[in-house]
């Protein structure tokens, strides 16, 4: 643990950067942002995993291991999310929401 | 000492958070990206979690990263402004993002935490041993069962990424 610092302070800048990633994913019209934004909230959830542990816990690792799988499924998810957004700008040349119309109503 | 640079991080990373989320342009956007995930790698560093630190430098600022970067070079001009929310709208989702914050906020500072005051460092060797055990508590299946999903999105993104021109060929 971080000597000085609370368990609250840490926890309070996850979540601004949990909300910041919220308003972001409301916001934004483009596919790529929205990916951007929800890398940011992956990310505030995954040092919460980590505080929580090292601060409460710190005998147990189970925080630490659901951060790599957490870290894991982030990665896969942004291969399959970018080979996605490529596709279907090939198909219809253009990554806004509001175009993207095949699935939408 | 300890205060001054955990403090320093925290602004930088809600800083360029911020400017993420804000910029109309794309790729600086990213490149605020690349500096709270750097932020976050260096906070990991300050908790004395070295390991989860060099994954999340290797992984996210490495690879993830990297990966949109090439996507934003390939779909679109550099120098596109974006199109952002009406300002209405904009108003609207912070006054609902910032009501959000409040009852987090209120909610965690209303719990009392029994944290164990310690000086423990997670060794590299004992979350190895814990992720490969056989034993109750260990995490031998998540682990199996992430490799196996990392090689099916692998085969997805290539099948996905190609479709277009497979078709094209039959």
């Amino acid at each position: 643990m971080i000597t000085g610092i609370s368990i609250y302070e840490i926890l309070t800048v996850t979540s601004i950067l949990f909300f910041i990633g919220v308003y972001g994913f409301i916001t934004r019209k483009n596919l790529i942002s929205i990916l951007i934004s929800i890398e940011l909230i992956l990310n505030a959830s995954v040092v919460n995993f980590v505080v929580i542990n090292k601060y409460l816990y710190p005998e147990n690792l189970e925080g630490v291991l659901f951060a790599i799988f957490i870290i894991a499924v982030a990665a896969a998810e942004t291969a399959l999310a970018v080979s996605i957004i490529i596709s279907l700008y090939r198909q219809i040349g253009s990554v806004e929401v509001k175009d993207t119309e095949t699935m939408k109503y | 000492m300890e205060r001054i640079l955990f403090y320093s991080i925290a602004i930088i990373v809600i800083v360029f958070a911020l400017a993420s989320v804000a910029s109309r342009k794309m790729l600086r956007s990213v490149i605020y990206l690349l500096f709270v995930l750097c932020g976050i790698a260096g906070l990991y560093f300050m908790i004395d979690y070295n390991f989860l630190a060099a994954i999340q430098l290797t992984v996210y600022a490495g690879g993830i990263v990297v990966l949109i970067i090439f996507s934003v070079l390939l779909v679109h001009h550099i120098e596109l402004e974006l199109e952002i929310a009406k300002f209405p709208k904009q108003i609207a989702t912070g006054l609902l993002c910032l009501s959000g914050l409040g009852v987090f906020l209120y909610t965690l500072y209303s719990y009392d935490f029994h944290v164990i005051e310690n000086n423990m460092t997670t060794t590299t060797q004992s979350i190895g041993e814990k992720l490969l055990s056989y034993e109750a508590g260990g995490f031998i299946l998540p682990f199996e069962v992430v490799s196996v999903l990392l090689l099916a999105v692998m085969i997805g993104a290539i099948v996905l990424a190609k479709g277009k021109q497979k078709s094209k060929t039959n």
